[in-house]
């Protein structure tokens, strides 16, 4: 196997410059030992930041199913071009990621078309539909990570309370996305300012944190390892901090659109930003930027959901919920770095290391370990269009925008992910 | 962050500050509004003379696009339309191609082939005009006749022109809005030009269950009491109740509600003597008002239907204004280029 050597660059976290040797699929030297090491390719990554692959813990990929909106190759692409290189992907699939062999699809799938890691989450109830269990322990066996509902809700507290103990019988991880449906009912857009104003049916607070109350509840009593994805309040966050003082296996993570927008984005009524949970008031995006700082939430993920134009072309209670975000994440990170909101350490932080040790793995430069890697120059601006996006999805935040941050290098497994080789 | 979103104003004004579409009173400043007032002034004795027409948008194609039922709205739509001698199509989309299937976008473009310049939208979903105003070919007024839970502006300029009429003006102006708020399209636009407008005070009366989130918001200050907000009003304006509200849970019963939200004669009287009542129709009897205060001598509910077809008349004929502007504009544009 070949070897690559990238020099120039400096480290994230510790902003050293450094040279790093990668061979066999791993970082086989770093620093001095690098330097004088022979290779087949050399990297100039002067100017650029040497961060672990990202780690994305919600991520639509839309196959099987739903080839009108992304694919394996176009997502898992995408996802290389922001820098990520290991996507937990959702189980909200047609059909639903409810068997082994679904999960087996995706993991072919991933294995010819993908130039990064597919790690697949099972349905934690069989077809999503919240009221029976999935066969979670052969989920496992087939490759599932971990145990979710996807974006769908379950029935009710009495089937929650099964679907963790049953999953806590097999030392597996559960993730849900917080939402009691009889509160959010029809709505789409924040219950506050700009919903009453423009008239749009909004959802609660409330809808958030009764929900997140009821798992902190379920999980200390079932012992069961719980994972709360993308939170939108400021009160989900004051209650997480709360579960872990009291020691509850719990963590967390949030979206990046979370911590750049609020309800404010809907203004005009822009169907882009209808993003479930969504955007809150800016006090929530502050609480929730406190809590990435902090480490109270562990992760920020990218919560890509790509779409076909038509599932945005209409009014807005008409319109799919979800933005394109996997190529901007980054870039959105970095944005909230240069505006003193988030520490750039912080931020690696949750992209790599945080949802990593979510899902048991680790995401660390060092000698020996897996070169999954991303090299990027945070100096240089980019702006998201037809060009140069990889995604199917056409929603990203931020359209025509100049963005800083732009992904020069990602090593999956030391294979070079992105630039693309095949394109 | 400021996002890069189509906002009302650019949408619905052009450059030099003319309506090209009327989707919200939102980001309409109080000369515009009482220039659609004044307007409307003029065109109301056209509706008093033997030929009530004026050519104002003779040869023009005007497209009454309802996907939600009404009546009377719509009819003084056409009547407005047909007295500025436009061509008036009605289509009613409810019982027609959306049901089967055909995507709100499909049947623009299919409209939009048969050469209109004015869409009449009315839509259950809020920003349904604001999302057919960013689609369709410039040229095409779109005028806003009712959008979901966000707005109702020319009901709401008509309101306006019957206050004015009996009160002068709105300086000093307290004005209180009894019932459902929550799903009124009306009362937000009401709040929003009575604001604009220069009133004194709006009050909303309503139970809690009926009120949206931060209505204060809005520009108006919130009364769970009736008795205490009738308090020195000039205006009362009362909401129909929609029956489906009891099963949502959002109140007991129509008899708890008349009692403690409805308009009685007793409850009249602790206004200003002077004070108007208005309700944007159609009425419940025995429910939000009693008949003696409908069909009684405060009661200036029919005007306001007289004053509808002026105020639509006013919209219709300046929002092709700003259309016909803004093409000249864009002609002149290119002969100098």
């Amino acid at each position: 196997m070949s070897s690559l050597k990238i020099s120039g660059g400096r480290l994230a976290g510790n902003n050293t410059e450094t040279t790093m040797l990668i061979r066999d699929g791993q970082i086989a030297a770093l620093g001095d030992a690098a330097v004088n090491a022979p290779a087949d390719y050399d990297f100039d990554a002067t100017g650029c930041t040497l961060a672990p692959g990202f780690v994305d813990l919600c991520c639509n990929l839309r196959e099987p199913g739903n080839g009108q909106k992304g694919n394996i190759a176009s997502e898992s692409l995408a996802a290389a071009h922001g820098g990520f290189t290991t996507l937990c992907a959702s189980p909200d699939t047609s059909p639903v990621n409810d068997s082994g062999a679904v999960t087996n699809l995706i993991l072919d799938v991933a294995a010819k078309r993908s130039g990064v890691r597919v790690l697949p989450v099972g349905a934690i109830t069989r077809g999503l539909e919240g009221e029976l269990l999935s066969d979670m322990a052969g989920l496992a066996a087939a490759g599932c990570i971990a145990m979710s509902n996807g974006a769908r809700p379950v029935k009710n507290a009495r089937v929650l309370r099964r679907c963790m103990a049953y999953a806590q019988t097999f030392g597996l991880t559960v993730m849900f996305s917080p939402e009691n449906q009889a509160l959010a009912a029809d709505g789409y857009a924040h219950d506050g300012l700009v919903a009453s104003r423009l008239g749009l049916l909004g959802i609660p607070e409330v809808a958030e944190t009764a929900a997140v109350m009821e798992m902190l509840l379920l999980a200390e009593e079932t012992g069961v390892r719980l994972h709360l994805g993308q939170l939108s309040c400021a009160r989900s966050v004051e209650m997480l901090a709360d579960a872990r003082r009291r020691g509850i296996a719990v963590t967390a993570d949030v979206a990046m659109h979370q911590l750049m927008f609020t309800e404010d984005a809907l203004a005009g009524f822009d169907s882009r930003y209808h993003v479930r949970p969504p955007l809150r008031s800016e006090k929530d995006r502050q609480a929730l930027l406190a809590g990435v700082r902090e480490g109270v939430i562990d992760a920020v993920t990218s919560q890509h959901q790509p779409h076909d134009s038509a599932a945005k072309q209409a009014p807005m209670a008409a319109t799919e919920p979800g933005l394109s975000t996997i190529e901007s994440t980054l870039s959105m990170g970095l944005l909230l770095v240069k505006r003193g909101e988030l520490e750039a350490a912080g931020l690696i932080r949750a992209l790599t290391t945080g949802p990593a040790s979510v899902i048991g793995r680790s995401a660390e430069l060092r000698e020996g370990a897996v070169a999954d890697l991303c090299v990027f120059d945070p100096e240089a601006s980019w702006t998201p269009g037809r060009a140069n996006l990889c995604s199917a999805g056409r929603h990203v935040p931020l359209p025509g925008k100049d963005l800083p941050g732009v992904v020069r290098l990602t090593l999956c497994n030391g294979q070079q992910a992105w630039p693309s080789l095949s394109a | 962050m400021t996002v890069n979103d189509p906002s009302s104003t650019s949408l619905q004004l052009t450059d030099d500050g003319q309506l090209r579409h009327f989707l919200t009173l939102d980001g309409l400043n109080r000369a515009l509004l009482t220039e659609i007032l004044d307007t409307a002034d003029s065109f109301i004795e056209v509706g008093e003379r033997s030929i009530k027409k004026v050519p104002l948008l003779r040869g023009r194609t005007v497209v009454n696009l309802f996907f939600e039922s009404s009546t009377r709205t719509r009819s003084t739509f056409e009547l407005a339309a047909k007295r500025l001698s436009a061509d008036v199509l009605n289509l009613d989309i409810n019982t027609s191609a959306t049901s089967k299937g055909e995507s709100l976008s499909d049947t623009l473009l299919n409209l939009e082939a048969m050469a209109s310049d004015m869409f009449v939208v009315r839509h259950s979903q809020s920003g349904a005009p604001h999302f057919i105003a960013e689609s369709v070919t410039p040229g095409v007024a779109i005028i806003n006749a009712g959008d979901g839970r966000h707005a109702h502006p020319t009901q709401a300029m008509l309101d306006m022109l019957t206050i004015r009429q009996h009160k002068g003006g709105f300086e000093g102006l307290k004005v209180a809005i009894v019932g459902d708020v929550l799903h009124s399209r009306v009362a937000r636009s009401q709040i929003r030009a009575l604001n604009e407008l220069g009133a004194a005070e709006v009050r909303v009366i309503a139970p809690a269950t009926l009120l949206p989130r931060d209505v204060e918001s809005l520009g108006c200050t919130v009364e769970y009491d009736m008795a205490r907000g009738m308090k020195d009003l000039d205006v009362v304006i009362m909401l129909r109740l929609q029956k489906e509200r009891m099963e949502g849970a959002l109140l007991p019963s129509e008899r708890e509600f008349y009692r403690l939200y409805g308009l009685s004669q007793e409850k009249l009287a602790l206004a200003d003597p002077g004070c108007i009542v208005m309700h944007p129709g159609p009425i419940n009897r025995g429910v939000e008002i009693e008949s003696a205060v409908a069909d009684g001598p405060q009661s200036v509910i029919l005007n306001q239907v007289t004053n509808g077809i002026a105020i639509r008349m006013a919209v219709m004929s300046m929002a092709m204004g700003g259309q016909m502007a803004d093409r000249n504009r864009k002609l002149a544009g290119r002969a100098q280029a």
